[in-house]
């Protein structure tokens, strides 16, 4: 299936988020995602299914003035 | 005897008018042993995609639970994009302060004050508590307290030049005519620079580079400190009159000769 991961097209595996989010090794912590504009909560990634076309943004905070 | 007051931001009372910034340090590690030097209560951090070839630290991590953090829009070229960023960092339980960076001259790093000014109208009806990044124009002040601005923040000379005041004329202007509270960000270089910002009556000044790379930034964090209060002191004190004539200090009489 073929998404936009931060503006990139990518071919992922992952069915959900939390899929997704694992099989890139991402620290969950400090990860902020937002999917098609939308900021998914963290307890919401197993539920939220990715789709074809889907525009993710995986984000973070880093330090800044 | 005056003694200093804090800042009523947002619903929250700052007893340190010193605010400080995330960005720039050596190590993230340093960033707690500054904030414990300078007593700073409030704190800028950044919103970015991920490297996910690199390793990536938490920088939330780094900073106490009794900071404030004040999450900017860097990045951000529109309103929109302000707006948005404004909303994850809600989100993302960063809390209801923003500071309001828009962006679209790459040169000099000048904010574009009227998409800020669009962006803050947005964001202080939702509830934010807004602190729009600005070149000190006293219009735009005005209109940007009657968005609803929660304080204006002005620079002093362009991001990381440490240049010091260079804008100081017009700084005064917006501390004498507006009711919401000045704080001096970007361009402070010194110490000495920031207690001159708070001697002229800024509220509060917001130091990230000459903290962050300076060869000591735990030590540097203190010094800033010391001169943010000392200059709020000298401008509870009231400052002494200048004048262009010499005036003797001493009595210009009763010399042992005369």
């Amino acid at each position: 299936m073929n998404i936009l991961v931060n503006g990139v097209l990518e071919t992922v595996p992952a069915r959900t988020i939390a899929e997704l989010v694992a099989d890139k090794k991402l620290a969950a912590s400090s990860l902020v995602v937002e999917l098609n504009q939308q900021i998914i909560k963290q307890e919401q990634w197993p539920q939220t299914r990715i789709q074809a076309g889907d525009r993710l943004e995986l984000l973070s905070f880093v330090g800044g003035g | 005897m005056t003694t200093d007051d804090g800042l009523q931001l947002g619903g929250v009372r700052f007893e340190n008018r010193l605010f400080t910034g995330t960005g720039k340090f050596a190590a993230n590690a340093q960033i707690p042993k500054m904030l414990a030097a300078s007593g700073s209560q409030m704190i800028t951090v950044a919103l970015r995609r991920i490297d996910a070839q690199a390793k990536q630290e938490n920088i939330l991590e780094y900073i106490p639970k009794n900071v404030t953090l004040l999450p900017n829009t860097s990045g951000a070229r529109t309103a929109d994009q302000a707006v948005r960023i404004a909303h994850i960092a809600r989100e993302a339980g960063c809390g209801d302060f923003i500071k309001i960076e828009v962006i679209t001259d790459m040169k000099y790093l000048m904010p574009d004050n009227w998409e800020t000014l669009r962006a803050t109208e947005i964001l202080a009806k939702e509830g934010f508590v807004v602190l729009p990044y600005v070149l000190p124009d006293l219009p735009l002040a005005k209109r940007l307290e009657n968005a609803g601005a929660a304080a204006v923040m002005p620079l002093g000379a362009p991001i990381g030049t440490n240049r010091g005041l260079e804008t100081k004329p017009l700084i005064e202007l917006l501390i004498e005519n507006c009711s919401v509270p000045i704080v001096v960000d970007a361009g402070i270089g010194r110490p000495s620079q920031a207690a001159a910002a708070m001697e002229m009556g800024a509220d509060a000044v917001l130091v990230n580079t000459a903290i962050a790379t300076a060869a000591d930034p735990e030590t540097m964090g203190r010094a800033f400190d010391l001169a943010v209060r000392a200059g709020r002191m000298a401008y509870l004190a009231r400052l002494a009159e200048e004048s262009s004539q010499a005036r003797a200090s001493s009595p210009l009489t009763g010399f042992l000769d005369e």
